[in-house]
């Protein structure tokens, strides 16, 4: 009865092409938006933003450019922290040697840097797809942990290998506090959802789904693969290295040569499968619910009186990822998204029947 | 044969790259026969997992992930059992386990999961590798465990004769590669011999005309899981007892991805000579290119074998996706 979308008509095609339809949508964006800005960084503390809110925006970022490859584009990779790893590097290499570098523009070149070297490793996905495209990624993966892990020009010939970048400051505004860190990542994500969000339903994002659900009839229709696939390794590989940049810049403050290896790489495959393919709502789902549950795990032990050692913890958690992603499978192939949708379509009715 | 001519320059280059050493010298070729021999042992081993990863994905269609934590999974099941009663028993209640575990993943992930798409069932099997890691270290525990084989450790010197300085050998190599020959042996003849072996063939070739003739898909995948538990318990014990019982092992066992790539994921002779290759190819790098590359650019230090054998999977793809021996059809856009 409350989210219903009757008298709303449109009348002009920008009313029809907006990202929100429903005037119940913008209101609750809007109300989202502003609790996100402003009450948020109020009334919460510093441990709830280092171990929750900050990862959680920065992986989000980072699940939503593996999800325009995998869920849009159907290239699947299970090799995604490589190119978070070129990112964070490409930007601790700008920022350090051209320290006159604002951060925003070290992020955005950090960004294009992490997409040619997806294209590279996406030049593969032109001659084999699926299964072996896997492989190939998991190449991408183990080269460049060695690539950062042993050429000493990228960590600056730092004796144990590890980096430690310079504090993040725009505009002679220095990201110390996690409130600041949170709301710099915070308007970063909204943008960068913005451009996903307007890639996916233009022309482009119509070319990856066409790659995806048959490559060979979208061949027919005139869609270049060659350009469609790589597009996708480019944007995919830009997103994702603009969220390894601020990963290591921003969440770890400085990192070890092994900080981006293959659990990182399927954990986001997780989360986009667990929030849903081919849903940019479902980043954020799946982000929440990657980054939440550990902790919620090493929580419910103590709640309920039972002690268990941190090493089972970590264990339990192994397995509990593993059910979770065999239920989603098989119970909801489309994710957390897609429960939310249903729940929506369940809304328009209730409380009535029908 | 024109279009074979980047298969040819790949093998020329990989050829001119394995007897490089030799012929310029850089190596005696006492330590030169040693490193292929180490690379050959390595070799044995990553086919034993590649063996697992063929024989689920030619009857099924799932490209099993979970094979490295399988091996963990058995050689800690043996590691722990162990300890507490004779080996041999250990070694059949693992494998008992195993079958159970078979049983289980046909029926709780599989049967479910049935008639999707090459990808969701790639997947699957991530969470049942979450899964078998997290549950072995939590039923097994999660320190590293020893398993004794009771064979000498030590390495012995063969050949002084012909070699100055002779050849270090480990007589557990040796022991392990009998078996792995002794295992892809019994599996051959199982295969080509007997009704089961027939059956699981047809499956592979086609699962609807397998199944129109009146065998059982469902049993048959229990059947070829077992048998790839069987291979994952068979691997497990060797790496276990030459590297120790650890959860690396698990990573290890991807190596057998590139190895699958390289010999065709259809193919159980792509099996066991792309785990050569790569086996030798790694080794020769790591000892070889290594230093090289090291001095040239001014490494940190080596470790290339981490890689190689992916790298060398993905020039493979790209001038012959099918792999060595795979079958020719192969879906390109």
């Amino acid at each position: 009865m409350l989210y219903r979308e009757n008298g709303q008509f449109k009348s002009s095609y920008s009313s029809d092409q907006q990202m929100l339809p429903i005037l119940q949508d913008r209101v609750l964006m809007i109300a989202l938006l502003a609790i996100a800005f402003v009450a948020v960084p109020l009334f919460v503390s510093d441990y709830v933003f280092l171990s929750l809110l900050i990862p959680f925006l920065i992986l989000t970022l980072a699940a939503i450019g593996l999800n325009l490859l995998v869920g849009y584009c159907g290239q699947i990779s299970i090799g995604h922290a490589a190119f978070m790893a070129v990112g964070a590097y490409a930007a601790y290499n700008l920022a350090l040697r051209i320290p006159q570098l604002n951060f925003l523009v070290v992020l955005v070149l950090a960004g294009f840097i992490a997409a040619a070297v997806g294209i590279l490793f996406g030049v593969p996905s032109l001659r084999i797809k699926g299964l072996y495209l896997a492989v190939a990624t998991l190449a991408a993966q183990f080269f460049m942990d060695w690539l950062f892990a042993r050429v000493k020009w990228f960590t600056n010939y730092s004796p144990s290998g590890s980096v430690s970048p310079p504090p993040v400051e725009l505009f002679g505004w220095v990201l110390d506090a996690p409130a600041e860190k949170y709301v710099f990542l915070l308007g970063v994500l909204v943008v960068f959802t913005l451009i996903a969000k307007n890639l996916v339903r233009s022309h482009i994002g119509r070319e990856w789904m066409a790659m995806r659900d048959m490559d060979v009839a979208a061949e027919v229709i005139g869609i270049r693969p060659v350009y469609a696939k790589l597009t996708a390794f480019a944007v995919s590989a830009f997103f994702v290295g603009v969220a390894g940049a601020l990963w290591g810049f921003v969440h770890l403050g400085s990192w070890e040569p092994l900080a981006f290896n293959l659990t990182l790489s399927l954990n986001l495959l997780f989360m986009i499968i667990i929030g849903g393919m081919g849903s940019l709502l479902g980043c954020y789902f799946g982000a929440a619910f990657i980054v939440a549950l550990p902790i919620v795990l090493n929580q419910v032990p103590a709640w309920l009186g039972v002690p268990i050692s941190t090493a089972t913890a970590s264990h339990l958690e192994f397995m509990i990822f593993g059910a979770l992603i065999v239920f989603f499978l098989i119970v909801e192939p489309h994710g957390l998204a897609r429960l939310w949708a249903i729940g929506k379509e369940k809304l328009r009715l209730w409380p009535f029947p029908h | 044969m024109k279009k074979n001519w980047p298969v040819i320059l790949l093998c020329l280059v990989l050829a001119t790259g394995l007897v490089l050493p030799l012929a310029t010298g850089a190596s005696p070729p006492g330590f030169y026969v040693e490193v292929l021999l180490g690379g050959l042992m390595a070799g044995v081993l990553y086919s034993l997992v590649a063996l697992g990863f063929a024989l689920i994905f030619k009857a099924s269609g799932v490209f099993n992930f979970a094979q490295g934590a399988m091996v963990l999974f058995a050689a800690l099941a043996v590691a722990r059992l162990s300890e507490q009663m004779p080996f041999w028993l250990a070694i059949v209640l693992a494998l008992a386990i195993m079958v159970v575990l078979a049983w289980l993943i046909e029926r709780l992930v599989l049967r479910p999961l049935v008639n999707q798409e090459g990808v969701a069932l790639l997947m699957a099997t991530l969470g049942v590798t979450y899964f078998l890691d997290g549950f072995g270290q939590t039923v097994w525990g999660s320190d590293i465990y020893k398993i004794e084989l009771g064979i000498a450790k030590e390495p012995v010197m063969v050949l002084e004769q012909i070699f100055q300085g002779g050849i270090l050998v480990n007589k557990e190599d040796f022991v392990a590669a009998i078996v792995a020959a002794a295992l892809v042996l019994g599996l051959a003849l199982f295969f080509q011999k007997t009704p089961t072996g027939r059956a699981l063939r047809a499956v592979a070739d086609d699962h609807q005309a397998a199944q129109s003739i009146g065998i059982p898909l469902n049993r048959i995948w229990v059947i070829v899981w077992s048998v790839a538990g069987l291979v994952a318990l068979v691997a497990g014990v060797i790496w276990g007892s030459k590297l120790g019982v650890q959860f690396s092992l698990s990573q290890v066992a991807l190596k057998a991805l590139p190895v699958v790539i390289l010999g065709g994921f259809t193919s159980v002779t792509g099996a066991i000579v792309g785990g050569l290759i790569i086996g030798v190819g790694e080794k020769m790098a790591e000892v070889f290119l290594g230093p090289v590359l090291v001095k040239a650019f001014d490494l940190a230090g080596g470790g290339i074998e981490n890689w190689f054998a992916y790298m060398l999977a993905l020039l493979f793809l790209l001038v012959r996706p099918e792999g060595l021996f795979g079958e020719k059809h192969i879906d390109r856009v």
